[in-house]
């Protein structure tokens, strides 16, 4: 191992650790119980949207970032306007 | 026009998934519009390889299925915009895929992208009958060892038989990736050479990649070897072989032990 190296110690191992660690948690159910809430909770979330309002299956975004201590979901709906009552 | 690119090789662990990652982010980052598709189903990696596992929300079988619409499904990726990938399902069998389903994503796929590039899974079943089934053109992986090319030998043969080209009649376009190759082992006769390998194979060679930590530490960073050291020795051999791809002309040299007679004389690694 060079000088350099030796004071430059950015290795990628530990960054593989840590993603190994955050994604395995994931898909054995550690985090959050079930191995796929993420998947069910946004199921159930659009179900409950569409119970009171049309949606249009391409009017909805949904993002999610899983991390060690927090994950998110994110989910946009578009939501029609309503049409105008006719007189 | 959309290409349809399969990257394949039959066994297992000779680099499909780097060189998917590798040569779309090159593609990618000379511009053109490139999405890589996983069709390992329950096993899939690409996501982890490209540093994209926390953000899977839809895959290909939700796309298939009808469950999800392509662009919902599709990750951009947050180093190159013009790359995306679309995974594969972890929990799903793999006979979710179906021939009529795969054709209307792709299909779909071909008027948002220039490159489509399919990483193939490992054997010769349908995920990988189903990620070759469509190409225009084939990158076989292939290692300098004996396995990989009786395996490699025998995509090839399926690539001239069971992909839809090749039933109309037409020649798909197969080109030869050559990785894992280590220079100083081939020189000391330990290794087939990139001739024994083209001998054999008789496709043309598209690449050559250097056995190289560097494919290691960018996996482990989660971003493909040509973003995360563009200057590396298979950085630059995958950014030839993605130019190669594109119809241009690059000179393609085989590479040779970088030590000189002092390392040869003193630097003998152990076998």
């Amino acid at each position: 191992m060079s000088l350099l190296s030796f004071f430059n110690r950015r290795t990628s191992a530990p960054v593989a650790r840590e993603r190994l660690q955050i994604l395995l948690a994931h898909e054995r159910g550690i985090v959050g119980g079930k191995p796929d809430l993420v998947a069910q909770l946004r199921e159930e979330i659009l179900a409950v949207v569409r119970r009171h309002v049309m949606v249009e299956q391409d009017n909805v975004q949904v993002k999610m970032n899983r991390d060690s201590d927090i994950s998110t979901l994110e989910i946009e709906i578009e939501i029609p306007a309503p049409v105008p009552a006719r007189a | 026009m959309a290409k349809v690119l399969v990257v394949t090789s039959g066994k297992g662990g000779v680099g499909k998934t780097t060189s998917s990652a590798a040569l779309g982010a090159a593609l990618a980052h000379g511009g053109d519009k490139v999405v890589v598709i996983d069709f390992d189903v329950g096993l899939r990696n690409l996501d982890l390889v490209m540093g994209a596992e926390r953000r899977v929300v839809f895959d290909l079988i939700n796309v298939v299925q009808g469950d999800a619409k392509l662009n919902q499904a599709l990750i951009r990726d947050k180093r190159l915009e013009n790359l995306s990938l679309l995974p594969a399902s972890q929990t799903r069998d793999k006979d979710a895929l179906t021939e009529e389903g795969v054709a209307k994503v792709l299909n779909e796929l071909r008027e948002k992208f220039d490159w489509i590039i399919c990483d193939s899974p490992a054997g010769i079943e349908r995920g990988a009958t189903m990620a070759m089934r469509h190409a225009d053109v084939a990158v076989v992986v292939t290692n300098p060892e004996v396995s990989s090319v009786r395996d490699s030998d025998r995509i090839i043969g399926l690539l001239d038989s069971k992909t839809e080209k090749a039933e109309k009649g037409d020649r798909i376009e197969k080109h030869l990736l050559l990785t894992r190759y280590d220079p100083a082992r081939a020189e000391r006769g330990e290794m087939l050479k990139v001739d024994d390998v083209l001998e054999i194979l008789s496709i043309p060679l598209i690449g050559i990649i250097p056995e190289s930590e560097e494919v290691l530490k960018a996996s482990n960073m989660g971003s493909p070897v040509t973003l995360n050291n563009p200057a590396s020795a298979p950085g630059r051999a995958y950014f030839d072989a993605a130019r190669r791809l594109k119809g241009e002309t690059v000179e393609l040299t085989i590479p040779t032990d970088k030590k000189g007679l002092f390392g040869k004389l003193f630097g003998r690694r152990a076998a």
